[in-house]
């Protein structure tokens, strides 16, 4: 087995180029457990750890710049919890502290199961993927960019180089369940943004299809429901209706995890609880 | 300023009563701890097993030759090499060491592989081909009863009835109740694990490896090897947690015939996956009920049908069966009993030992009915348990009296009378709710409850078997070495081994040699909550012996009667004054080395009415359980549970906490989310992502209370800890759970799915 491990983005990229079937290594927590599965065995690795413009978080005009290599323990702090505190909730609930200081964004996107934890939260941000390769740089709707369950839109030699997050104006809630308290696989998520700007209202919700799903219907009514001087629902009692609403959206199937039953029902809940903290 | 002057404190070593910090705790803490997997030897070779991939399948052929072909790999064994015995067991010899065949269950082994490197030796097994022929798979324990043996020994691995007293009685209330529990994992860290070293001649063999009871796999492993027993040395090497589930061979024989054949070291370590199909799980019960009383609350009768499904070989299920039979009613006064137990065998995988050994289940269905019960007659659930509580004198289900200390009634009242946490604030922080880090929770459909429940459970082996301890003691040099084959497996054997000697010969340096069959006898299983009574008897035998010996040297010296000489505190004195030594200073110059083996009481097979006086001694707990439950998720955070444990006496108090505080988060992980998912025989969650144990996040504040009414015939009067904790942990916690929702909650692992649809989903 090669190993690769490039200083700057460009070298990666040619490594990329020369050899299409090269595995991409950034925290491992999703690699390492395939390869300890068998169920990948890489003839050669490039490692990102040591691209030091992977790993930078910056805000730039209206929106915030997410390196591909931003760890869950870097969304707690700094940057993305002053200006995107539903990521840094998302992070919170990702894993361990050890899982959470090596896993990174790029690696959750690339990975792109419908139960990645920061997946909703991009998707109700409308974040944009930044993917590159030695023939230059794409930029990719976050729709566009999950495919479908375990498939993204990254073509042979790119690599994600960052996410461009929106910064708004607003409230923003991810609440994720699970059957133990702390460091599990979400049964189902949910991701609440409200733009008081823009006066829209965008919700996303994991582990209830086959990839991330949006629940337009829901957004809409609830952009309606709004009382945009204030930020409050006109009337509460909109909530539970917003919970049915997204429920009806969800696509949920049983598993070994959980029922369909109950992760529609309880996406129903989590959207009327984050509707009620946030308007 | 002060750090680099301040005076070392030398710290006593603890003798008995005392908190004795264990020598391996902060090694393990920091991650210095040698595990089994850690073993290495030079040259070793890597083995690996291929197994079933069929629930139940006759074997048309095994082909090695491509696995054969594989560059690296240094030997394939399959059935047809196997030298002496082809089949082991704890109890009786059904399970194959490599099918041959016919396959039972998805998992078990058919052939191993030693290669150069882990990775060939996992390739080439994937190589191995096996040509099956799917025979019809027996899943249902039920249809077991009646189905065609899918083994020699038959499909029954036992069936126990239990008749006491009058089978026509009747009470004025009159619950009943049908209850199932899930497949538990016993969880542990460190995988299956072990190095097998052939001798130069290649007539035996070392074996360093994890396991509860060294003598016993010697047997089985020597047996099934056709060696003699002395030609296989086995030594304990680190043990990450077992539980139960390293009472029966997994990989000892597979292990050390690969080193024999190659004439190599030899070591395996089981992947996580692996080791959730190579080793056995608790038995998944199903349990009928009816509990009589009278209208004042006393319990008249009970009438129970148990069912065990025992997956595709014996292991321990026959005694499993015992214990949840022996103790189906809890720790309350019955008059009289009709109860059917049946252990049977199926193609799912295999269960046997572990924590709690089949009192775990029957305590969650007879604290079930006792909560019933109190509803139906309007009475406080804790009074009703109080005035039927089982004590001295009294007999059990199986016509056994009580006869060494059993305080129930204060087990129960003092764990009642616990403080109680304070109330849910309007606004605590998330983390602290139902749900944790998931943010899920919305304060105001949390809902509070608190359940109770108690347990009984025997200490030692059972119905006739005498698992007796072994334990020397050496002193040469002014070295006292105590050699005892206990296997330590978490329980703290280590720091009680040493506590004991130090107490017994008054000496604090004392030195525990590792456990080996090469030094001393059979020490018996860590398990059954058995070490501090039978190997802390063992040791404080030996000691005694040894500090006589000690005793009757320096008397014979100066030509005094030992009768002269007095104990004090650590000194030796003679009457007369011509002696006044520390014991440090007796054992200078002498050699002593003295054996003991120590027994418990006789205990007696069950009769055809499942009466007998099957065991040994009994140990008592209660638990009460504050939960918090979001109503509309079906989430629970457990806030705290109270406990009263009756320990006979606690000789080291910290370690029994640390029992108490994991029993009780096993205990938790039943209640809410340990469960092993079986489809069609095949597990679908072998891993730690997927087979969930609770987190710190998940764990609850444990305040406990120990009562002490020392146990005769016990070392200083101790009676085990390990396993009252986690049986009646699970069944406060529903009970608490039910308080909460006004749910009937009668299966466990309880899911957010029960809770959040009323059970809709799983047709419940
Ligand atoms: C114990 C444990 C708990 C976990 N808990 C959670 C959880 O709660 N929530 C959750 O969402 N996930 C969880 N995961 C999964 C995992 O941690 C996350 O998906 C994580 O974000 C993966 O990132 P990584 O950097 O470790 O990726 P890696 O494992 O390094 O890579 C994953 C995949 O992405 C590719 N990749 C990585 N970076 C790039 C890039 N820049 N460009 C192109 N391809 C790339 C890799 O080639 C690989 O295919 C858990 C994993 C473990 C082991």
């Amino acid at each position: 087995m090669s190993v690769a491990i490039p200083e700057t983005l460009e070298e990666a990229l040619q490594v990329a180029a020369a050899d299409p079937e090269v595995q991409v290594l950034a925290g491992g927590t999703d690699l390492m457990v395939e390869v300890n599965f068998g169920y990948r065995r890489p003839a050669s690795v490039c490692a990102l750890h040591r691209i030091a413009e992977l790993h930078a978080q910056r805000q730039d005009d209206g929106e915030v710049v997410i390196g591909a290599m931003t760890t869950y323990h870097d969304m707690e702090r700094g940057v993305i919890a002053a200006a995107l505190p539903g990521l840094a909730q998302a992070g919170r609930t990702v894993g361990s502290p050890q899982i959470r200081n090596a896993g990174t964004v790029g690696g959750n996107l690339a990975t792109a199961s419908p139960a990645g934890d920061t997946l909703p939260v991009l998707m109700a941000l409308d974040s944009t993927v930044v993917v590159a390769s030695v023939a230059g740089r794409r930029e990719v709707p976050i729709s566009d960019f999950l495919v479908g369950p375990k498939r993204n839109a990254l073509g042979p030699g790119e690599l994600i180089v960052e996410v461009r997050v929106p910064h708004l104006r607003g409230p923003q809630e991810f609440l994720k369940v699970g059957a133990r308290n702390a460091m599990v696989i979400a049964v189902c998520s949910l991701a609440l943004v409200v733009d008081l700007e823009r006066r829209r209202v965008a919700c996303a919700l994991g582990s209830v299809g086959p990839t991330v799903l949006r629940a337009f219907e829901a957004e809409e009514r609830a952009a309606q429901e709004i009382d945009w001087q204030t930020g409050r629902l006109g009337d509460p009692a909109f909530a539970p209706e917003f919970g049915r609403l997204v429920a009806a959206a969800a696509r949920p199937i049983d598993d070994h995890r959980s029922t369909a039953g109950y992760r529609r029902h309880a996406i129903g809940v989590l959207a009327e609880r984050a509707l009620r903290r946030s308007a | 300023m002060i750090a680099d002057t301040a005076p070392a404190v030398r710290e006593r070593p603890g003798r008995v009563g005392e908190s004795a910090p264990r020598p391996d705790g902060v090694p393990k803490v920091r991650g210095e701890f040698a595990y089994s997997s850690d073993l290495y030897a030079e040259g070793m070779l890597w083995g690996a097993t291929v197994r079933s991939t069929q629930v139940h399948a006759r074997v048309r052929s095994v082909d090695v030759s491509a696995a054969w072909a594989t560059p690296g790999v240094r030997a394939v064994i399959t059935a047809s090499d196997v030298p002496g015995s082809a089949h082991y067991g704890l109890d009786s010899d059904d399970q194959p060491v490599f099918a041959a065949g016919v396959v039972r269950h998805v998992g078990e082994p058919i052939a191993a592989i030693a290669a150069d490197r882990p990775e060939t030796a996992r390739l080439a097994a994937s190589r191995v081909v096996v040509d099956y022929e799917p025979l019809a798979p027996l899943l249902d324990p039920e249809e077991s009863l009646t189905a065609e043996p899918i083994h020699p020994n038959g499909n029954v691995f036992r069936h126990l009835p239990i008749r006491k007293g009058d089978p026509d009685a009747v009470g004025d209330v009159v619950v009943e109740g049908t209850y199932t529990t899930g497949m538990q994992d016993q969880a542990f860290l460190g995988p299956e694990s072990g190095l097998a070293i052939p001798d130069d001649d290649g007539g035996g063999v070392e074996l360093f490896i994890s396991t509860q009871w060294l003598h016993i796999d010697r047997d089985q492993v020597a047996a099934c090897l056709g060696l003699p027993p002395d030609k296989v040395r086995l030594t304990l090497s680190g043990v990450g947690g077992a539980f139960g589930a390293r009472e029966d061979i997994s990989l000892q024989v597979h292990v050390c015939l690969l080193a024999l054949v190659t004439a190599r070291p030899v070591k395996m370590v089981y992947s996580r996956e692996e080791s959730f199909l190579g080793h056995v799980h608790r038995h998944p019960a199903r349990m009928w009920y009816r509990h009589h009383a009278t209208h004042d609350g006393v319990l008249v009768k009970v009438e129970a049908r148990l069912l065990l499904d025992g997956g595709a070989y014996l292991s321990s299920s026959h005694h499993v069966l015992g214990n949840a039979a022996s103790f189906a009613v809890g720790p309350y006064r019955v008059p009289n009993v009709v109860i059917d137990s049946w252990n049977v065998r199926t193609n799912n995988p295999p269960c046997g030992a572990m924590r709690g050994f089949g009192v775990v289940q029957a305590c969650f269905g007879h604290e079930s009915q006792m909560d019933k019960l109190a509803r139906a007659l309007g009475r406080d659930p804790v009074e009703l348990r109080l005035m039927n509580a089982l004590g001295p004198g009294d007999t059990g289900v199986t016509g056994q009296r009580i006869t060494g200390t059993l305080p129930m009634a204060e087990v129960i009242a003092r764990t009642a009378a616990l403080p109680m946490p304070p109330d849910l604030d309007d606004e605590p922080p998330m983390l602290a709710l139902p749900g944790g880090a998931g943010r899920t929770a919305d304060r105001a459909r949390v809902v509070r409850g608190v359940g109770f429940a108690a347990n009984y459970k025997n200490l030692m082996y059972a119905e006739g078997f005498d698992d007796f301890s072994t334990a020397r003691c050496r002193i040469e040099h002014g070295v006292v070495t105590i050699d005892c084959a206990c296997a330590e497996v978490g329980q703290g054997f280590v720091t009680i081994a040493l506590q004991i000697a130090r107490e017994v010969l008054r000496i604090d340096e004392v030195v525990l040699a590792p456990a080996n069959t090469a030094e001393v006898g059979s020490a018996g299983s860590t398990s059954a909550s058995r070490q501090t009574w039978m190997s802390g008897g063992a040791v404080e035998a030996a000691c005694t012996a040894a500090r006589d010996r000690v005793l009757a040297e320096v008397a014979g010296r100066v030509g005094l009667p030992v009768s002269d000489l007095d104990l004090r505190g650590d000194r030796v004195v003679s009457r007369d004054g011509r002696i006044d030594l520390t014991m440090t200073e007796a054992i200078e110059g002498l050699v002593v080395d003295e054996v003991r083996e120590f027994h418990h009481a006789r205990t007696h097979p069950f009769d055809e009415h499942g009466q007998g006086d099957a065991h040994v001694s009994f140990a008592g707990a209660a638990h009460r359980a504050v939960v918090d439950v979001d109503l509309d998720l079906g989430l629970v955070r457990v806030v705290q549970i109270a406990t009263a444990q009756d320990v006979g006496r606690a000789l080291n108090p910290l370690s029994v906490g640390g029992q108490i505080e994991g029993g009780v988060a096993q205990g938790l992980g039943l209640a809410l989310m340990e469960e092993i998912l079986v489809d069609d025989g095949r597990i679908r969650n072998a891993s730690f992502t997927d087979y969930l144990v609770p987190t710190a996040l998940d764990a609850p504040e444990v305040v406990w209370s120990l009562i002490e009414e020392p146990e005769p015939g016990a070392p200083f009067g101790a009676k085990g800890v390990g396993e009252p904790p986690v049986v009646s942990s699970t069944p406060a916690i529903v009970s608490a759970i039910r308080a909460a929702t006004g749910l009937d909650l009668t299966r466990v692992p309880v899911r957010p799915e029960d809770l959040a649809l009323g059970g809709r989903e799983h047709g419940l």
